[in-house]
């Protein structure tokens, strides 16, 4: 009897310690309580992105004030990021040590290596539905929208494997901010659609110089007619446009074919005589349109306050700034009769924690950003649209956009074609696959031109065999050459304590089962004993 | 008796001999290495190979990291150079790097990007700029330019306005006149973030204040100095 007991307390133990090491930071699947317990003081952590942009910062915060008035006893602590990618690598450090945020702004991309690690990432669908806790939900202390509220392709966004990861908090698209005056003084005629061979023609003409060696188009030394902001989006839109491969929906890696190599020889060939160059070789686009120093800025609809000579937001000196006409054009196309555009901006989604009332707390306030205040208050920060049909048909919404340049702030009037250009065109818009190394395919494309345009400004030879050196190499760099081209990173080696843990587990259940072996072989052998 | 001062004496110069072997000049530079001079003289998107003493670095992530770096004749701005996590503790005040690269520009601010190093010299052989005085020239762009991510000084600046990039724990935007000039300064949180001395003191800075400025002369299209002290007039 004793030895059972000792037995039996051994193997609960065990249990215990292999139940706390599944998933990294050991946590169960999530359940939504029953009641959401009021009493017990909650802080939770809250990663927000931001374009730089001071207004952004003054909504999330209202929207915390207002949150935490309506629930006293949740505090919600923000950290602000202006860059994506910093959030990307700062929550997989923290997926590591168990330290995750509650509430993270981020990309659908970055939700699909998140999960990878099992419970790490709270499903949605089923709070989503919750009749007391979910949109729309008869609990919650806030006019909330119900799910046929939200605008169905932004909501489709966050679905990663046949479940719903991530609520969408703002959608934007990429623009071109022409200066459409250098456009006319060039000879040419702004199309109803811009098209990449206009682009690129009128890019190259604009390379004119002056006997002194200024740009005949704006009299100055510095002239970068074509300036891209964000390449990833570059590439995986013209590839949509020509209807060529990407990716598959399981992750199998499609990018490296043919009609890559047409896109990047036509980029290479502009980049050589300097009319085409990226934010990550020459700087803002924002600033070089400013300046008169460039023509075509593709950019986010989120960066719409910077763009133009009446700019709200200017990061460059005002002396510095040239007049001219802006006009804000879809991106450039390959088939204008049917436009195809990146459907971007930030989703929010929540990590699991120990605790459920932690984690309900977390939905509770991940749904307080689709109320109307804040979708309406963090739009018109920038060129962005709500995501839920019943900010977007408010009166105070619509206002907003029959008010198109009534001041250069607020009614900032590139800003608010910007928007009007999304809403127009929100179904030719469109999303990648997201899978397990989908952030890491996206950063691929982005270095593919990026590599082409350093390589030929740089004077290398870029030919067919510097495309199989270039695929090769991106392949190897972003791990994606898998069996039948498919992502291959793992979520990487296991911390040493946690080796040594399994190790012990494995050494305890080799001993119980040593023991009970051993217990067995000597009650049959008294057994035996006449 | 002869012999032993002989052989004391024959001692000592060995001794000499073999220290001066060992003589450090920071401004040496390896086998096919560029001098400062050359590195400054090179057309941009051109591959440049340089060795140099780190003075500080932003912070490490995803396998890069962004390093200010000089030798006795000038400086240099490393931008996110491969490097991995346990290299980039070794990258110390101080340390000899060799750097190949490619030049670049980046809204004014010339720089080596897509860089790749290795450790140089003996461990201690160490190198650390100490700063130019650059009150003088800040009103002259084009000296300022000369100078360009070098560790510099601005003297008796007046402070004129403070800001963050977005909130506390940003990025602080130091607006300061110097002379006649006003100059644009950072500080970078990825170099110098909150729980540094120097964040907590340009945080803590007012309108009015009167400071001696210390920084890398970092440029953004016109100079945006990275502050990494400050000292109350």
């Amino acid at each position: 009897m004793k030895k059972l007991l000792i037995l039996l307390i051994i193997t609960s133990l065990s249990l215990l310690t292999l139940s706390s090491c599944h998933g990294t930071p050991g946590l169960t699947p999530f359940e939504c309580p029953e009641v959401f317990d009021e009493s017990e003081e909650i802080e939770i952590t809250f990663w927000a992105k931001n374009d730089t942009n001071l207004n952004q910062v003054a909504v999330y915060k209202q929207a915390i004030a207002d949150f935490e008035a309506l629930y006293p006893n949740i505090k919600v602590k923000l950290t602000l990021y202006t860059d994506y990618g910093r959030i990307y690598s700062d929550v997989i450090t923290n997926i590591s040590t168990g330290t995750t945020p509650n509430v993270c702004i981020t990309y659908p991309d970055h939700i699909a290596t998140y999960k990878s690690g099992g419970n790490i990432v709270v499903p949605l669908d089923d709070l989503i539905d919750n009749e007391k806790w979910g949109l729309g939900g008869t609990e919650l202390k806030f006019d909330s929208p119900t799910r046929s509220e939200m605008i169905p392709e932004f909501l489709s966004e966050g679905v990663i494997d046949g479940e719903q990861y991530a609520l969408p908090f703002m959608r934007s698209t990429e623009v071109c901010y022409v200066n459409k005056t250098y456009v006319e003084a060039l000879g040419f005629e702004l199309p109803e659609t811009l098209t990449w061979d206009f682009v690129f023609e009128v890019s190259e003409a604009a390379m004119a110089k002056n006997e002194d060696g200024t740009y005949k188009v704006n009299g100055q030394t510095t002239l970068i007619p074509f300036i891209y902001k964000s390449t990833d989006n570059m590439m995986i839109q013209m590839l949509e446009q020509k209807g060529a491969g990407y990716s598959t929906e399981d992750g199998g890696i499609e990018i490296f074919n043919d009609t890559t190599e047409g896109i990047l020889k036509e980029i290479a060939e502009h980049a050589s005589s300097r009319s085409f160059s990226t934010f990550k070789i020459s700087g803002y686009p924002a600033n070089y349109l400013n300046a008169g120093q460039c023509i075509f800025a593709v950019d986010s609809t989120a960066g719409a306050t910077w763009m133009g000579s009446d700019a709200p937001l200017v990061d460059i000196a005002e002396d510095t700034i040239v007049e001219f006409e802006t006009a804000v054009m879809t991106v450039p196309q390959y088939d204008t009769e049917n436009p195809r555009m990146i459907s971007q901006g930030p989703s929010v989604c929540i990590f699991n924690k120990q605790s459920e009332n932690e984690v309900l707390a977390s939905w509770l306030f991940t749904q307080f950003l689709l109320t109307d205040s804040v979708q309406i208050g963090y739009a018109t920060t920038e060129g962005y649209v709500p995501v839920t049909k019943q900010a977007q048909s408010t009166d105070e919404y619509r206002d907003y956009l029959s008010r198109e340049g009534e001041d250069n702030d607020f009614y900032y009037d590139v800003k608010l074609k910007a928007t009007k250009l999304l809403i127009e065109n929100t179904e030719n818009t469109f999303v990648t696959h997201v899978f397990n190394g989908s952030a890491s395919l996206r950063n691929a494309a982005g270095q593919l031109i990026e590599n082409t345009t350093k390589s030929i400004r740089r004077g290398e030879t870029v030919d067919d065999s510097y495309f199989d050196r270039l695929y090769s190499e991106m392949t190897s760099l972003y791990h994606l050459g898998g069996v039948g081209g498919h992502y291959t990173e793992t979520v990487g080696e296991l911390p040493a304590g946690a080796v040594a843990l399994i190790i012990s587990l494995c050494a305890i259940w080799l001993l119980i089962g040593i023991y009970y072996l051993y217990g067995l072989l000597k009650k049959l052998k008294y057994r035996d004993k006449p | 008796m002869k012999k032993i001062i002989a052989l004391v004496l024959t001692l000592v110069l060995a001794l000499s001999l073999a220290s001066c072997g060992n003589t450090f000049d920071p401004a040496e530079k390896s086998e096919g290495v560029m001098t400062y001079a050359e590195y400054a003289a090179a057309e941009l998107d051109t591959e440049v190979v340089i060795e140099a003493y780190v003075q500080a670095t932003q912070s490490w992530w995803d396998n890069k990291i962004t390093v200010y770096a000089a030798d006795p004749d000038g400086a240099y701005f490393i931008y996110e150079m491969a490097c991995s996590e346990a290299d980039s503790k070794k990258l110390t005040e101080g340390t000899k790097i060799k750097v190949t690269g490619t030049k670049g520009a980046w809204e004014g601010e010339v720089e080596i990007m897509d860089a790749t190093f290795e450790f140089v010299g003996a461990a201690d052989h160490t190198y650390v700029a100490t700063a130019f005085d650059a009150t003088s020239i800040a009103g002259d762009e084009d000296a300022l330019l000369a100078h360009q991510n070098e560790l510099v000084t601005f003297k008796g600046a007046t402070v004129e306005a403070i800001s963050f990039k977005n909130d506390g724990g940003d990025d602080i935007y130091l607006t300061a006149k110097v002379g006649n000039t006003t100059i644009d300064f950072c500080v970078e949180k990825y170099l110098t973030g909150p729980e540094t001395e120097v964040y907590k003191a340009v945080e803590a800075l007012e309108v009015g204040d009167v400071i001696d400025i210390e920084c890398f002369l970092y440029w953004y299209k016109g100079a945006n100095p990275h502050v990494v002290g400050v000292t109350a007039k």
